[in-house]
């Protein structure tokens, strides 16, 4: 099932953050969307998620447009973990993991053995199942960025849209993380991630679509789109590029 | 020990508080003769009926407002609710002569025109920074309007009644009382409890909980609609008896953990407790009269307060 965006111009009240963006995104890959600051990446991942109705233009899921589904049915298809990881009580990160399964839970009845089996697969799937009674507080960034992870796989949805999910996280849980993504699209479902490290992006990306001004620069897979030309005229840098591999290093600034 | 125990605990402390709520008094245990029925039947026990559903929708809705607000220290008062509620109160004792059905009346429509007033501030909104602040708006509005009523009073009498009646009580409340306030405490109580699984999801912040197929507008609807029904009718029906809501789920955190809807069921056990408990031993105090309920809450909650400041500073959790 495709995750199409047509025509999609997106507006936070009297600004205009995104502007006739055309892009299809397919199942089983991994693509991120890269940009300089402002250029309207988390929005478009809000709009890809159902969560902004676009001014013009729609997000289409399977041909019926995500901001007009039920808001349980979308819940179920595409699972969002935005950008901010704070967690308002101290609850365990069992619970955390539970809250994946909101979108099939009825109110005033306990979880099915159903609920009870993904949340724990996903604690499984993240290594957090030691972790599971702690209070979310309590963990460190590495940890509580698997815990929240888990929240999202728990839901099995057939889209993962995540924002930065690699901020303020040290390299090796970087790495951890993105393997764990990479993971969740060989099992076919879509991944979609905002990032804004080009080396970790180049690294894990399928598919690049990269943004300025809230437009599509260039969108496709990895090698046609993170050349250096493409990022000397989104980012202003220069890159260096690591022989034998899709991996640039920003080394300097282009003035303008 | 298991959430179904500690449950077991707080259900025996409501039924704990009930009899104390039916036995206690300046006559204890009325019982026998004919007048002692009627004080039984008449008095103590739509007192004790009042206290179990008011005490059980105030901790109820605190714990609902400090997980919808994600924020420890909301309660009632927060929203505007109870000093809106008292303004229409005021107002018919003032100025309408005081009937109980009147004032009533007068409470319960000021409590809901708040609660529009609210939805209509943070209309298209509905963050928990923008609710707490046109509560807060309302609140101070419904606080000054209710001094400058009590300024102006033609009648130095109704004046001290007022002020009597500020402090809320549920003394000489009878069969009246409880039938016009238990269907709206009732109401909004379930009207309350419907959020539960909405409050866990909005613990990962609003865009998450909406992700999750959770729609804000919706809960915000049922909070607002609760806490207007809820504690409109209980300021209706016994005066403003604050810090039930905030106190009750604080206590029970930690025996209960920090998930909001874990801590809905609790905390309106708690909160029946609390006020069964506390009116009684207001009426065992020596003396005439008897002790005022929200003062003896006043008094209770405010060294609470001052208990949760310090903490507060002492960890980042409370």
């Amino acid at each position: 099932m495709d995750l199409i965006a047509r025509h999609l111009s997106v507006t936070l009240g009297q600004r205009t953050v995104l502007t006739h963006v055309d892009v299809t995104l397919r199942p089983g890959r991994v693509t991120v969307i890269l940009g300089p600051n402002g250029a309207g990446k988390s929005s478009l991942l809000k709009a890809l998620a159902g969560l902004i109705v676009p001014a013009t233009g729609s997000v289409l899921l399977a041909g019926q447009g995500v901001a007009t589904l039920p808001d349980r049915e979308r819940a179920r298809r595409v699972g969002y973990l935005p950008q901010d990881a704070a967690v308002h009580w101290n609850v365990t990160a069992r619970e955390v993991v539970a809250l994946g399964r909101v979108p099939y839970r009825t109110p005033f009845a306990g979880p099915s053995p159903e609920d009870h089996a993904r949340i724990e697969a996903a604690l499984i799937a993240t290594e957090t199942v030691a972790l599971a009674e702690r209070g979310i507080a309590d963990l460190s960034g590495g940890e509580r960025a698997r815990v929240l992870l888990a929240r999202v796989l728990a839901g099995r949805p057939d889209w993962l849209l995540a924002d930065e999910p690699l901020a303020s996280l040290d390299p090796a849980h970087q790495i951890d993380i993105l393997d764990r993504l990479r993971g969740v699209a060989q099992a076919g479902s879509g991944v979609v991630l905002v990032l804004h490290d080009l080396a970790q992006a180049a690294r894990i990306a399928d598919d690049v679509l990269l943004l300025q001004h809230g437009r599509v620069i260039a969108a496709g897979e990895t090698a046609g789109v993170l050349t250096p030309e493409h990022v000397a005229a989104v980012f202003d840098v220069r890159v260096a590029t690591l022989p034998g591999s899709a991996m640039m290093v920003p080394i300097g600034r282009i003035a303008r | 020990m298991s959430r179904t125990l500690r449950l077991g605990v707080l259900t025996l402390l409501v039924i704990l508080g009930f009899a104390l709520s039916l036995a206690a008094g300046k006559q204890w245990l009325p019982w026998g003769s004919d007048a002692a029925t009627a004080i039984f039947v008449e008095l103590r026990l739509p007192r004790a009926l009042l206290g179990l559903l008011l005490g059980a929708l105030l901790g109820l809705n605190g714990a609902v407002l400090q997980g919808f607000l994600r924020n420890p220290l909301a309660d009632p008062a927060v929203v505007g609710v109870s000093s809106c509620a008292a303004f229409g109160a005021v107002a018919a004792i003032l100025y309408a002569g005081a009937s109980s059905l009147g004032v009533f009346a007068a409470a319960m429509v000021a409590a809901l025109g708040a609660m529009a007033l609210l939805v209509a501030l943070t209309w298209r909104n509905a963050d928990a920074v923008t609710f707490v602040l046109a509560g807060t708006i309302l609140s101070s509005l419904a606080g000054a309007l209710t001094a400058f009523l009590i300024a102006i009073a033609p009648n130095p009498y109704a004046v001290a009644g007022v002020i009597d009646w500020l402090m809320g009580a549920l003394t000489d409340r009878g069969l009246a009382d409880l039938a016009r306030a238990a269907p709206f405490l009732i109401g909004g109580g379930v009207a309350l409890a419907r959020v539960g699984p909405a409050l866990d999801a909005l613990t990962l912040g609003e865009d998450a909980a909406r992700s999750l197929g959770v729609r804000i507008g919706r809960v915000q609807a049922l909070v607002v609609l609760g806490t207007g029904l809820g504690v409109g009718a209980g300021v209706a029906a016994t005066g403003v008896i604050g810090f039930v809501g905030l106190i009750v789920p604080h206590v029970l955190r930690p025996l209960f953990g920090h998930r909001p809807s874990a801590l809905l069921l609790p905390s309106a056990l708690g909160g029946a407790a609390l006020v069964l408990i506390a009116d009684s031993l207001c009426r065992l105090a020596p003396g005439a009269g008897e002790i005022r309920l929200g003062v003896a809450m006043a008094m209770i909650g405010a060294p609470f307060f001052l208990g949760l400041l310090l903490r507060r500073r002492a960890r980042a959790w409370i």
